[in-house]
């Protein structure tokens, strides 16, 4: 499935270890049950790891396995499932700087939810790239610049930039009462 | 009033550039109807019975005579002529075209309005006291609050893809008048006992719908700066935890009902515990920054009694009257607030017309600092008028046929638009409100009856309320058939109650009768001074029943 990040259409290192099949080459994202099998192997041979979480994973549960885990791939079953945005928000919080990765299809106008929570990418199938070329997801991006929220996301929400602006204020005024006072 | 800054303005254009492109997306293809679903109720768009519906947000009720005046501009360029307000505050167009929903989104943005999240499963928008600022019953004005609320709301990316839709109410007053317990989130801003300080009470888990419950306290007092952090491990427990397999058990209330409120209280506090508070909490800054535009206006210093009131009352009846039922206290001597019923004898709960709209917006201006509140009762408030000038008021609202002098009476129905808009209806409730505001049209026996509020749902989704009406009616269908089920003794105050029910369901002929007999036994049992309320809770729904069924049996009899 095609892989999206905040600049456009990102080759993707890892390949998923799917039911039934052998252990990939290279990077590898496993199921979150097939994690303590194969992690071993895939770093002995020098690999990254990764895992694949279900939305229903508690953060607690699942943070003692992540560690050197290069990638967490959360599951969107629907894309109006906003399960996998709190799980995202929620492994942000407890630490987790790895690769944070969507999967499932969600869609363009969706791509500022996935990065304000977080994640780096999005990995949605086709069929929703045929209808949604890459330029709908960048101009998604682009309409909404300004969010409320503090502590989501990348760049200053607007509560921040009020702060700035009143400090810069605050500056400016005590150097204007410097200044006068030269 | 709040005013937008910069980027308030910058963000509101964007949200409607984003919806124009959205509208198109759809047109061309390139979303589907399932995807582009959600995006549109997440601005307040819904497809009804006969067209498209348009929700406009109105945070926490307060309008501005120029807003209200540009919401009649759109009624008559897009709609027809006329909007509706509902019980959560908002206004409702009924007809206007999809093609044409972008430009009526930047008429809003031009007046500092949006429909930013009035529908969909996401935190709706935030209602409160209308009487705030006003009340003298008030700790503090909730509407700082609710604006802080609506911002940190508005488009958050955790929270836009809920299990359900989620609804926030903030009172600042001892005596609640924003039904906080039958919220999702209802929030009771208190002085800390000892120390003064300033927070909240934290309710969660009310609302209405086919299981209405009442909400629980999760916390007994959070302090100020502490609000959105707490409010996000609350956002954060639901979303993860709230039931997805069904959409009727998907709100935050069967949450807390299944784990309990304990467990779900030990969750909340377990995920603000691990929150970075600091880092999502606003500045106390910010907090002042807001709450600097909801100063009180410019009052004068006036006495507490006015001559000319008193003379005006003693020379019109009616006039007289309309002060008895309409007219609210003010904190400030001199002034009052005055309700403008929405509720004419046999009209549609909640509807203005534009021409109505363009009249209150002008004597908001002339009599009270041209500021218009929104009411979950339907009805509009002018919040802040001179008791010198309450007659001229009271004049230009008999001019325009808005000094219906019923406000919290027997005919101040609340009712949803029912089968006659709304596709999610079983049955009609506009003409059961139109049929019961007949029967008791007579004044004196409205005032002689006093305060008692009927509340009407056409299904069960409850949006008339009827679970917390003193009266509730609900409309359902049988093999194609309207019915209609009676509850008695509901409240939406801080005594909140469900109604229970009374009895066998009626066809929708039969429910004014049913309603008097009801109002009969009150009449008859009543201790003096005694509300329906009050003799309900002394007497047990036993006398009302016996006398339903007597008439239930009776019609039967005259049917054979």
């Amino acid at each position: 499935m095609p892989l999206i990040d905040a600049t456009g259409f990102k080759q993707n290192g890892f390949a998923r270890m799917t039911e039934g099949c052998s252990l990939p080459a290279g990077d590898v994202i496993l199921p979150l049950e097939k994690l303590s099998t194969w992690r071993e192997e895939v770093f002995s041979r020098g690999d990254r790891v990764g895992v694949h979480l279900p939305n229903t994973a508690r953060v607690d549960e699942v943070w003692p396995l992540l560690d050197d885990v290069a990638l967490v791939s959360i599951d969107f079953p629907s894309f109006a499932d906003g399960r996998g945005f709190s799980l995202a928000r929620g492994l942000r919080q407890r630490g987790f700087f790895g690769v944070l990765r969507a999967f499932g299809p969600l869609i363009a106008d969706q791509m500022r939810h996935a990065l304000g929570c977080g994640f780096d990418e999005v990995e949605t199938p086709e069929a929703v790239i045929v209808r949604q070329p890459i330029s709908q997801w960048r101009a998604a991006l682009e309409t909404i610049t300004l969010r409320y929220q503090r502590g989501a996301g990348n760049g200053l929400s607007i509560l921040d930039r009020r702060r700035a602006a009143r400090e810069m204020g605050h500056r400016r005024f005590h150097s204007g009462l410097a200044l006068a006072r030269e | 009033m709040y005013r937008y800054d910069e980027f308030d303005s910058r963000f509101v254009r964007e949200r409607v550039r984003e919806f124009r492109a959205q509208v198109e997306r759809r047109l061309d293809g390139s979303l589907t109807e399932d995807e582009f679903k959600p995006l549109r109720l997440q601005n307040g768009l819904y497809l009804q019975l006969h067209a498209y519906m348009l929700r406009i947000a109105i945070p926490y009720g307060t309008l501005s005579s120029r807003q209200l005046r540009q919401l009649a501009l759109i009624a008559d360029r897009y709609d027809r002529g006329y909007g509706h307000f509902t019980t959560r505050q908002n206004l409702q167009f009924n007809w206007p075209k999809l093609k044409d929903v972008p430009d009526i989104l930047d008429l809003l943005a031009d007046v500092e309005m949006h429909a930013i999240q009035t529908s969909g499963n996401c935190i709706r928008n935030v209602t409160a006291d209308h009487f705030a600022g006003v009340a003298a019953d008030e700790v503090e004005d909730p509407r700082p609050t609710a604006e802080l609320i609506r911002q940190w709301s508005s488009l958050h990316p955790e929270f836009s893809f809920l299990p359900r839709k989620f609804k926030i109410a903030v009172t600042g007053a001892e005596h609640d008048r924003a039904a906080i317990k039958a919220h999702d989130i209802g929030l009771r801003i208190l002085r800390r006992p000892g120390t003064g300080e300033i927070g909240y009470e934290v309710i969660v888990g009310g609302g209405l719908g086919r299981t209405p419950m009442i909400g629980k306290v999760v916390r007994e007092f959070l302090p100020r700066a502490d609000l959105l952090s707490f409010l996000e491990a609350i956002m954060r427990v639901y979303n993860l935890e709230g039931r997805r397999d069904n959409k009727f058990k998907a709100r935050v209330k069967i949450l807390v009902h299944e784990i309990g409120a304990e467990e779900f209280r030990r969750r909340v506090e377990q995920e603000f515990a691990a929150l970075d508070g600091p880092s999502v909490n606003a500045d106390p800054e910010e907090v002042k920054r807001i709450a600097a535009y909801f100063a009180p206006p410019p009052y004068e210093e006036l006495p507490e009694r006015s001559v000319k009131l008193s003379i005006a009352k003693a020379a019109h009846r009616d006039f007289a009257r309309f002060v008895e039922t309409n007219v609210f206290a003010h904190r400030v001597p001199g002034y009052a607030a005055v309700t403008i019923s929405l509720k004419p004898i046999g009209g549609v709960p909640g509807d203005a017309t534009s021409e109505q709209m363009r009249i209150i917006a002008e004597l908001a201006e002339r009599y009270s600092f041209g500021e218009i509140r929104v009411t979950y009762m339907q009805n509009l408030v002018l919040p802040h008028v001179r008791n010198d000038e309450l007659f001229a008021l009271w004049e230009a609202l008999d001019a325009a046929e808005l000094a219906t002098a019923n406000a919290s009476l027997v005919t101040d129905i609340i009712s949803c638009p029912g089968l006659d808009y709304c596709s999610l209806a079983t049955a009609r409730s506009i003409p059961i409100a139109q049929s019961l505001s007949r029967r008791f049209a007579d004044g004196a026996r409205q005032r002689e009856i006093g305060p008692l509020g009927i509340k009407i749902s056409g299904c069960i989704n409850a949006c008339g309320h009827h679970h917390i009406g003193n009266i509730g009616i609900l409309g359902l269908e049988k093999n194609g058939a309207e019915y209609y089920q009676l509850t008695l003794g509901g409240d939406a105050t801080e005594n909140a109650a469900l109604g229970e029910r009374l009895g066998p369901g009626l066809a929708a002929e039969e429910v004014p009768d049913a309603v008097e007999k009801i109002v009969n036994v009150y009449l008859q049992e009543r201790s003096v001074g005694e509300e329906f309320i009050a003799t309900y809770r002394r007497l047990g729904i036993a006398p009302f029943r016996q006398a339903f069924e007597k008439g239930v049996e009776g019609d039967q009899h005259a049917a054979h």
